[in-house]
């Protein structure tokens, strides 16, 4: 039985306690609502799962995602929905959490959320929903906002946990195909809506397991791939494909998909993945590694089960981590876990200004990170067999507000100092990923290497091809990836629907010569039609 | 295992039918009667993305014992076949949940079978988990083909230096560069007689085939950078040197070739977790500049490559290894002592 900071047992009790308390005053008035202490989901002992992989968080209970939702006062311009970026409704999913009927709740989130299990654990919720809502407002503590994203998490979880969640109703087969490049966030959001439109969907994934970042990126302790297979398997039981070990652009060229394949349109949701290194002196040292491999190797080849897996994980017992990002967070929080005796994390700003998510900080500290705000690395010194030895550590400043409206840090002039450390994580960022840019002639890409974008469709200025998520976002969020998907699902799913009005009408004249825009198109669905015989 | 150096590469170029890419490329340019003849397109033997079977894995077609520890593999794999060419290569993983992931050159493609040929020495865990596959097994993990291929054109006179296993992915490369009409000679160097693999392919290619043995066992003992050094020496100095081996070997015909300023190209065969640019796990010091192996190269300009500190890079993993490798042995021995067990 784990330790946890508060016993479940007792968080559940104090909970139903309240809501007969509640019960028996009747109607709840804006003052009783405001009343009731914000609920905090069971957490493991900060001692004990540091040691493990296990998810430090657990679900609210019933009882506490029932009262934490009457915290919602049900505002009639509500400051949450603005704050999502896919606007989800949140008065009316709480609103039924309150009155107990999850099923119902849970449904209007699905409306516009597609995964809601993630999203409930990695949203940055205190900058999005929870930022503006009246209860935190009136409270003057954005921490006292409804906790929005625990009862979304509370309720996903409800729902997995039932004998088998609904399966998305899908139409009937409308013989087109959808081609998803990326089965991170957004290419799963392409997939399940393009999916529900009777397209027949292929998701390809370069590597051998399924999820991208939910996968490689994010560890267990954070969200357990338990939740992400979830996930895929209500996609696989909708009839999505999935091609793993399959890199689009090596394996197959993007446009061959459409040319050879007879794929109708392409959605490129390849995310960011491309490490960003600091360029300093020592940064080719044995111990230095990208946070995307450090994490990779834990996460998805296995390294967390030493003994049992073949892929080696560098051993450490000081290990430096670079960036104040949530993959900073992850690393850090991982290299614990995986046995260093002490881990630093610089950060060359101030704590306000850390992009991290409020709570994966705080656990970190908790496990017993120690956190340097205003410090950097100068250089990295190695021993003489070139592995990491120490950091030369550089203090900073904060200056004037730069271009972002952050205040900008400034080195302290000669403040230096050498911090011992036998592995350094550098966690600085990804920029988007040349490989399928570089290989798909005519795809336009801005000066940062992200893939343009119609902002209203998400189409490409290639014809067909569409992309979202951090390829074109740089790199961004889970839910911003989702949103994104979202929309060039739209575009798609509405471009198909287009072309097959214009195909009906089109049919009795069918050998009349092709004119005009849509007619490659057109004649390319007879070799699609016999693509979708041959594949049964 | 990381330090898993086999690689083995061959030459691709005009597998794959010229008319074939250029007619379907035209599709969005011309909508009349052409495209409709692509309606009944799909010719024999390519399959196309969403025939090509994974749940399954890729099978293995033909296993051969080249030299001690050295083998052949023909892997079923009809997209790389068709797609790959000479320079790029594939990982492999011999688990799908605790297998580590592998980089090795393809050797060799028959897209018409729809298959790849993979040479490697078995050093480390992962190959001998690969040389103990049989025909009908099959890999559950293998991406490719990934890296940026060679670049093939007339030189003039180009010399290859292959180092043991490193002959095999030299021999697409001579392959192509006989092909574009270069002189070619060919340098291998094996430990000993027994280790010296491909004679008869190379010296079929080669213009000049010279043989170096560490023993003396066979051909000339001598390392290979001695004939290299007497060539840049010689009345007629090569145009373009290749190189692939042991990193230390890469190394030492880089600092051969660099008094006399020719230009020397080297295979590097690094870490490396995704192959795709993702991890950086396989980056290298070229010229100053960060480069990422896995799509920047595999070959760099020798002279400009940080060996040492590629090499120190190479051990990064050192002791995990050896644990590994002894854990394997132990097992084998324990195996061995309980044959029923």
């Amino acid at each position: 039985m784990p330790r946890y900071v508060e016993d479940p047992n007792k968080l559940n009790a104090r909970a139903r306690g309240l809501l007969e308390e509640l019960r028996d005053k009747g109607t709840l008035k804006m003052k009783d609502r405001l009343a009731i202490p914000v609920q905090r989901p069971p957490v493991l002992d900060p001692g004990e799962r540091s040691r493990w992989q296990e998810e430090v968080e657990k679900p609210l209970t019933p009882a506490q995602a029932v009262l934490e939702s009457m915290r919602c006062i049900q505002c009639k311009n509500p400051a949450c929905v603005k704050g999502c970026p896919v606007a989800i409704d949140i008065p009316e999913f709480l609103r039924l959490t309150a009155e107990g009927n999850f099923s119902a709740a849970i449904e209007v989130i699905k409306r516009t959320s597609l995964l809601p299990a993630i999203c409930g654990r990695v949203c940055p919720q205190e900058r999005q929903c929870q930022k503006d809502c009246a209860v935190g407002k009136s409270l003057k503590d954005v921490g006292l906002a409804v906790a929005i994203g625990k009862v979304e998490r509370f309720l996903a979880d409800w729902q997995r946990n039932q004998a088998q969640a609904p399966v998305p109703r899908v139409k009937s087969p409308s013989g087109r195909k959808v081609a998803v490049i990326g089965s991170g966030p957004a290419g799963l959001v392409v997939a399940a809506d393009c999916r529900r439109e009777g397209h027949q969907v292929t998701v390809f994934e370069a590597f051998h397991k399924l999820g991208g970042v939910l996968r490689y990126g994010i560890p267990e302790f954070r969200l357990p791939k338990e939740v992400v297979d979830a996930e895929i398997d209500l996609l696989r039981r909708m009839g999505v494909e999935f091609r793993t070990n399959f890199v689009v652009g090596r394996t197959r060229k993007l446009l061959d998909l459409m040319d050879k394949d007879g794929f109708d349109a392409v959605f490129i949701g390849s995310g960011a993945g491309l490490p960003v290194f600091t360029g300093m002196p020592g940064e080719d040292l044995v111990g230095v590694f990208s946070a995307n491999e450090y994490l990779t190797r834990a996460n998805m080849m296995g390294a967390i089960h030493p003994g049992r897996t073949d892929t080696p994980m560098f051993v450490s017992r000081r290990t430096v981590v670079l960036g104040g990002g949530n993959v900073a967070m992850d690393a850090c929080r991982m290299a614990r876990r995986l046995g260093a005796e002490e881990v630093v994390v610089l950060y060359r700003r101030s704590r306000t200004e850390m992009p991290a998510r409020a709570e994966e900080v705080e656990h970190a500290l908790e496990e017993g990170i120690e956190i340097r705000f205003l410090e950097n690395a100068l250089d990295v010194l190695g021993d003489e067999s070139g592995r990491v030895r120490a950091v030369t550590v550089q203090r900073y400043a904060l200056g004037e507000p730069d271009a972002s409206g952050r205040r900008r840090p400034v080195p302290i002039e000669g403040d230096t100092y050498e911090l011992p450390a036998d592995a350094v994580l550098v966690a600085i960022g990804n920029n988007s990923n040349p490989l399928l840019t570089s290989t798909t002639p005519g795809l336009e890409v801005n000066a940062r290497g992200n893939v343009v974008v119609d902002p209203e469709t998400g189409c490409t200025n290639l014809e067909r091809v569409f992309a979202g998520g951090d390829i074109v976002l740089g790199a961004a969020t889970v839910i911003l990836a989702m949103g994104e998907g979202r929309r060039a699902a739209r575009s798609i799913n509405e471009m198909l629907a287009r072309e097959a009005i214009e195909e009906a009408a089109d049919a009795p004249h069918a050998h009349a010569a092709p004119t005009g825009h849509w007619a490659p198109g057109r004649l390319r669905r007879r070799r699609l039609a016999l693509g979708t015989r041959r594949g049964g | 295992m990381s330090s898993d150096f086999e690689t083995s590469r061959v030459l691709g170029a005009g597998s794959q039918p010229p008319a074939r890419r250029r007619r379907l490329r035209r599709r969005s340019e011309e909508p009349s009667g052409l495209a409709v003849q692509e309606g009944s397109e799909a010719l024999p033997g390519l399959p196309d993305a969403s025939a090509e079977p994974t749940p399954s894995g890729f099978e293995v077609l033909s296993v051969e014992t080249l030299a001690e520890k050295v083998m052949r593999m023909r892997v079923r794999a009809p997209l790389i076949a068709q797609e790959r060419n000479p320079g790029q290569f594939i990982l492999l993983q011999t688990d799908v949940e605790y297998g580590e992931r592998i980089p090795l050159t393809i050797a060799d493609a028959d897209p018409r079978q729809g298959s790849i040929t993979l040479i490697f020495q078995v050093v480390g865990k992962t190959t001998q988990e690969l040389a103990g596959l049989r025909v009908g097994d099959s890999l559950p993990v293998l991406v490719g083909p990934l890296g940026t291929p060679t670049h093939i054109e007339k030189y003039g006179r180009v010399v290859a230096v292959g180092g043991g296993i490193g002959v095999a992915p030299l021999y697409p490369i001579v392959e192509g560069m006989k092909a574009a009409g270069n002189h070619l000679t060919v340098i291998a160097g094996a430990r000993t007689r027994e280790l010296v693999i491909l004679e008869s392919e190379m010296r079929a290619l080669a213009d000049d085939y010279i043989v170096v043995t560490d023993d003396g066992s066979y051909g000339r003992k001598a390392l290979v950078t001695q004939p290299l050094k007497e060539l840049c020496e010689g009345p007629e100095p090569p145009d373009l040197v290749i190189a692939i081996g042991p990193p230390i070997m890469m190394k030492f015909c880089a600092e051969t070739t660099r008094p006399f300023g020719v230009r020397t190209l080297v295979s590097l065969n690094t870490i490396m977790v995704d192959g795709t640019g993702m991890c950086g796990g396989c980056r290298v010091n070229v010229g100053g500049k960060t480069r990422f192996v896995c799509v920047d190269g595999p070959e760099f300009d020798g002279h400009q490559v940080d060996f040492d500190n590629m090499i120190s890079r190479l051990g990064a993993y050192r002791d995990q290894e050896k644990r590994a490798r002894d854990h394997a042995c132990r097992l084998h021995a324990l195996a061995e002592k309980h044959p029923h067990a």
